[in-house]
């Protein structure tokens, strides 16, 4: 914990936390790094195999192929959330199967499934976005900012 | 009765007449099978939800005690009780199914030592002859609540810990034959400034030492009075902690044998439970059916359990509030005779 969070405790909550940060057991930084470039790379190799399939047997170009690709993905995603596996995987990977499409996938598959008891439309409906929510509205947040400094920037360079 | 600042002595040998402990499937593959009175095959109990799933592992629990004790739900007077979820929903409906004067109360995972040291105040004090006291857990509905949706894939800590689904009951009695209710402890809610919601046992390790402490300094004794301490709920990194903190108080823990419930009812080797168990039910189902046995076997005569609990809400972890926790410590002596049942 930072020093500037522990000047808010008291002498003896300071040295407690400082026992208890020492009796941590830490994350495996190495192992968890590894992992989730196993897993992160893996699932980026079954995206571009499917994306491959749908060129050689769809028809499609690369950029037509690139939705169903998603869409298949998050099937998977959804099927595995949905018969308790895919909560399994995370706990091994770490980011490596948060991060992927598919990580969205079961954060809103999870939480319908979650509250699904609570009824369809304030249950399922409404709690479905309760992680990925956030992930929506910061990631539109960011999108417009770096569009608008990407405009300003374009006329700039074209004015100049 | 009260004896020093926070402990009540029980005069009037309030007793425990018999124990029941429910457990789900995952608990069933731990290494306390053996002693746990019914363990369910679905961790849905064929409900709809997981919180009617955890009512009916309180109500079997609540049920059993009752029968083996060789009573009828009539002969008890009053229910105490509480758990884990949003106003303590899974023991209200159970006591509406059991029909018995209710009171409910919150204590986290400490509710387990907290309805049983209210159940033997009522006994010792001629409140009621048959009391009633337990408290339940699931693991689905405390994921639910406290953190993520339980098929999330979110990597948890290796400090982290895991909720016991269960439930334990005991029956306190007047007269009988049982161990016996001496002394009850009672905690003051200890802050230690820890925040990650991930980190209880830490949050809580300072709780369980400052009422064990209470507990020598009010009644005169030290830690060779017993023959086990058991906390709650601390697994191995409070556990860890809380020997610490004693060595550094000076108080010879190591004289008797220091336990902790969390850390004894999962297979650190075969099941993924990180640091250890926790929850409500996991003081309640070690003690009420593990440590209850134990003694009834009289492998154990003298006993403190203390239940520790986390009084945080996912409300007050989001407004950026530390972990506030609390242990209550309730003795149990056994002088030999065979309990009734449980």
């Amino acid at each position: 914990m930072a020093n500037n969070k522990l000047k808010k405790l008291t002498p003896v909550q300071q040295e407690y936390q400082r026992m208890a940060l020492a009796k941590q057991p830490a994350r495996k930084t190495l192992q968890n790094s590894l992992r989730a470039f196993l897993t992160g790379g893996l699932i980026c190799v079954l995206g571009q195999a499917i994306t491959k399939a749908f060129v050689h047997w769809g028809g499609m170009d690369e950029v037509k192929a690139g939705n169903p690709t998603v869409a298949v993905l998050i099937l998977i995603s959804v099927i595995l959330t949905s018969l308790g596996l895919y909560d399994k995987i995370g706990q091994w990977a770490g980011a490596g199967s948060a991060v992927p499409v598919t990580g969205f996938a079961n954060s809103m598959a999870s939480a319908a499934i979650e509250h699904r008891s609570e009824g369809l439309v304030l249950g399922t409906g409404a709690m479905m976005f309760e992680l990925a929510g956030a992930v929506i509205v910061f990631g539109t947040v960011a999108a417009f900012v770096v569009g608008n400094i990407h405009m300003i920037v374009k006329l700039a360079m074209g004015g100049g | 009765m009260q004896q020093g600042h926070q402990t009540w002595v029980f005069n009037n040998k309030p007793v425990i007449a018999s124990t029941a402990a429910v457990v789900g499937p995952f608990e069933g593959r731990g290494p306390l099978a053996n002693d746990f009175d019914l363990i369910h095959g679905d961790s849905l109990l064929n409900q709809e939800s997981w919180e009617k799933a955890e009512k009916v592992l309180f109500e079997d629990a609540a049920r059993l005690a009752i029968e083996q004790a060789g009573l009828l739900k009539e002969q008890i007077d009053f229910f105490i009780g509480g758990d884990l979820m949003n106003q303590i929903i899974s023991t209200s409906y159970a006591a509406r199914t059991l029909s018995i004067p209710y009171l409910g109360v919150f204590g986290a995972c400490s509710t387990s030592m907290e309805s049983l040291a209210l159940a033997a105040y009522l006994v010792n004090t001629r409140g009621g002859k048959h009391v009633l006291a337990g408290t339940c857990s699931h693991n689905s509905t405390a994921e639910k609540q406290f953190r993520y949706p339980t098929e999330y894939g979110s990597q948890k800590p290796p400090y982290a810990q895991y909720t016991v689904t269960g439930a334990g009951a005991a029956v306190v009695a007047s007269k009988g034959k049982g161990p016996v209710i001496t002394s009850a402890t009672m905690g003051r809610v200890i802050d230690m400034g820890i925040k990650d919601p991930f980190n209880m046992g830490a949050a809580m390790a300072p709780a369980a030492v400052d009422t064990i402490t209470a507990h020598f300094r009010d009644l005169r004794i030290g830690p060779e009075e017993y023959d086990m301490i058991v906390t709650g709920d601390l697994a191995q990194v409070g556990h860890g902690l809380a020997n610490d903190l004693f060595e550094k108080h000076g108080i010879p823990i190591h004289k008797t044998d220091f336990q902790d419930c969390g850390m004894m009812i999962y297979d650190y080797n075969t099941q993924m439970v990180q640091a250890g168990g926790s929850g409500c039910a996991c003081s309640a189902v070690v003690t009420y059916g593990h440590l209850m046995k134990r003694m009834n076997r009289g492998e154990i005569r003298k006993l403190l359990v203390v239940a520790t609990g986390a009084l945080m809400s996912p409300l007050a972890m989001q407004q950026g509030e530390s972990i506030p926790a609390i242990a209550h410590a309730v003795s149990i002596h056994y002088d030999g005779e065979a309990m009734q049942g449980g």
